[in-house]
């Protein structure tokens, strides 16, 4: 279970270029929900995943995961905890690395990492078996090197790596963003499957309205460094896009444009 | 050419084949500009030099060089990663402090081994023509020491290594301590420079404290060289280009300084070394700039 407890994270304090990107956050994720998170640019959602996974301190508040409060740990102490897939495809992946080299890295996350070999055979095998459900081929390919590959195929293995181990939570930061629509929905569809299959505690940023709602278990919107509004369960059954501007508007008390959140 | 002189470029090139691998590991694993190695080859030459003279057994002192040479990259990386100061120049403070050391290891500028025991001293009565004993004895040495290195690069640490140098965001996000491995990094390189040091010092029967100006240049040669003129697909292959790049550069050096119509002299070597990674850096992008320009 995630347990985030008033987090506040400003950039830039006392400057003229403050910038409050989180204002006292609190959220609950119960463990093997899927949540996704929607929000126009600015309203915090990068930085709000940041601060999940370490990259960003807060200045107040708490992160509990299973009750263990984490909130000073770093990046890569957390990484036993919380597992992640960037938005951008180069950034998931070392390119000058092979695809199984890129393998054999995430399968050490959260473990320690010693002088045995890092590429054995029994892990080839695990690589190849889950390559081999990508459809891509890439199975045959594990001493390539990770730049040969397109965009949505480093993505679709960044997402392999990312549940190679066991996580608490796993966050996906608008991974289907930079890619083609086509691909855009195989990776969707992959990552759906992987969450149900391994019964994942999940939280997806999203720039797509639709897709939040497509996909997961609950919702949330960000706004000005807070949640604007969370729905899940049967409030959220049969909610539309225009709902959720007009949800936007009533807890808000202000008009957003479907565009702004498009564009963010 | 004279088999004497063309040896003589073989073990120097043997030498440098080790600076070439900490070279290697800064600015190709760890994308760390290291200029601590002008310092810490001269350091592992001076600490070896000076405790053979006091009377240690030479493989104890060149094992205490190679971890002096740690220690002065140990520091180095610790000024950029704990204290973030500018990688390149938290080197170059690390090397100016190291001139001080290391006239204060040996106490004078400079220390020589005449008649003391170093590590090629036992082979010294090898039925062999004598200009073939270092080269010969130094090719173990690099043997050993690249066997160990690409096994190193190839573990877990290794391969973690790596990540940190190419994309130390998801490096981190793997749980992997980036700042660590960066100590550990630049340590390992520069331990790898001061047992070189150590070892020319023992070849050549002397070491001094100016004997390290230029080694960085003469490295990133090394790397550059070897890696122009062989595979990099894998990193056994990519260091083992290095190493070569390293023997080849001293050959070339030495064929250059033989042919008297060149009129070059040996006083000419950093300004030549400096042309050439110049011209080897910018050979490649020149190719680039003449096809674009044909495609206009």
């Amino acid at each position: 279970m995630i347990q985030v407890e008033q987090l506040a994270v400003t950039f830039g304090a006392g400057t003229p270029l403050e910038n409050r990107a989180l204002r006292g956050l609190n959220l609950t994720i119960p463990e093997g929900q899927f949540v996704t998170v929607i929000g126009s640019n600015g309203a915090g959602k990068s930085t709000f995943l940041n601060a999940l996974a370490g990259e960003v301190l807060a200045d107040q508040g708490k992160i509990l995961i299973d009750d263990q409060d984490v909130t000073r740990w770093p990046t890569n102490k957390r990484a036993g905890l919380v597992a992640r897939v960037f938005q951008d495809p180069l950034a998931g992946t070392c390119e000058a690395l092979t695809i199984e080299e890129n393998m054999a890295l995430a399968l050490k996350r959260g473990l320690g990492r010693g002088l045995s070999r890092s590429i054995r055979h029994e892990y080839q095998e695990i690589f190849k078996e889950r390559l081999a459900r990508l459809g891509l081929g890439l199975e045959k390919r594990l001493g390539d090197r990770m730049g040969l590959l397109s965009g949505g195929q480093r993505q679709a293995v960044s997402l392999l790596m990312a549940t190679l181990q066991p996580m608490k939570i796993l966050l996906l930061d608008e991974h289907t963003a930079a890619l083609d629509p086509k691909t855009a929905a195989f990776v969707l569809e992959l990552t759906k499957n992987i969450i149900e299959e391994q019964n994942l505690t999940a939280l997806m940023v999203t720039h797509s309205m639709r897709q939040a709602l497509d996909v997961g278990d609950r919702t949330l919107m960000l706004h000005e460094g807070n949640i604007a509004f969370d729905v899940e369960g049967a409030e959220r059954e049969g909610l539309d896009v225009p709902d959720l501007l007009a949800l936007f508007s009533k807890t808000k008390g202000e008009e957003l444009s479907d565009d702004s959140l498009l564009l963010g | 050419m004279s088999s004497i002189a063309f040896f003589g470029a073989v073990e120097s090139g043997l030498l440098f084949g080790l600076v070439a691998f900490g070279v290697f590991i800064a600015f190709r694993v760890l994308d760390f500009p290291d200029l601590t190695v002008d310092g810490s080859f001269p350091l592992g030459a001076a600490v070896a030099a000076t405790l053979i003279v006091t009377g240690w057994n030479p493989w104890l002192a060149t094992a205490m060089a190679m971890v002096a040479g740690c220690m002065a990259g140990a520091v180095t990386a610790w000024l950029n990663v704990r204290l973030q100061i500018l990688n390149l120049l938290a080197s170059i403070l690390t090397m100016i402090a190291l001139y001080s050391i290391n006239l204060r290891i040996m106490g004078k500028p400079n220390v020589a081994l005449l008649g003391d025991e170093t590590v090629f001293t036992p082979f010294e009565n090898w039925d062999i023509p004598f200009y073939l004993i270092n080269p010969i004895i130094l090719s173990g040495f690099v043997l050993v020491v690249y066997l160990l290195f690409v096994r190193f690069m190839t573990s877990e640490l290794g391969l973690a290594m790596r990540a940190t140098g190419v994309n130390a965001k998801m490096a981190r996000a793997n749980g992997v301590h980036t700042g660590r491995l960066t100590i550990l990094g630049v340590a390992v390189a520069n331990g790898m420079v001061g047992l070189a040091g150590a070892l020319f010092a023992q070849s050549q029967g002397t070491a001094d404290v100016t004997m390290g100006v230029g080694t960085i240049v003469i490295g990133l040669a090394a790397v550059i060289g070897g890696e122009a003129i062989l595979s990099t697909r894998t990193i056994a292959r990519w260091i083992f280009a290095c190493l070569i790049g390293a023997i080849l550069y001293r050959l070339a050096i030495a064929v250059a300084l033989n042919a008297d119509w060149i009129g070059l002299k040996a006083q000419d070597l950093n300004l030549i070394t400096a042309v050439l990674v110049t011209l080897a850096i910018v050979m490649p992008r020149m190719k680039l700039l003449k096809r674009k320009g044909g495609q206009a």
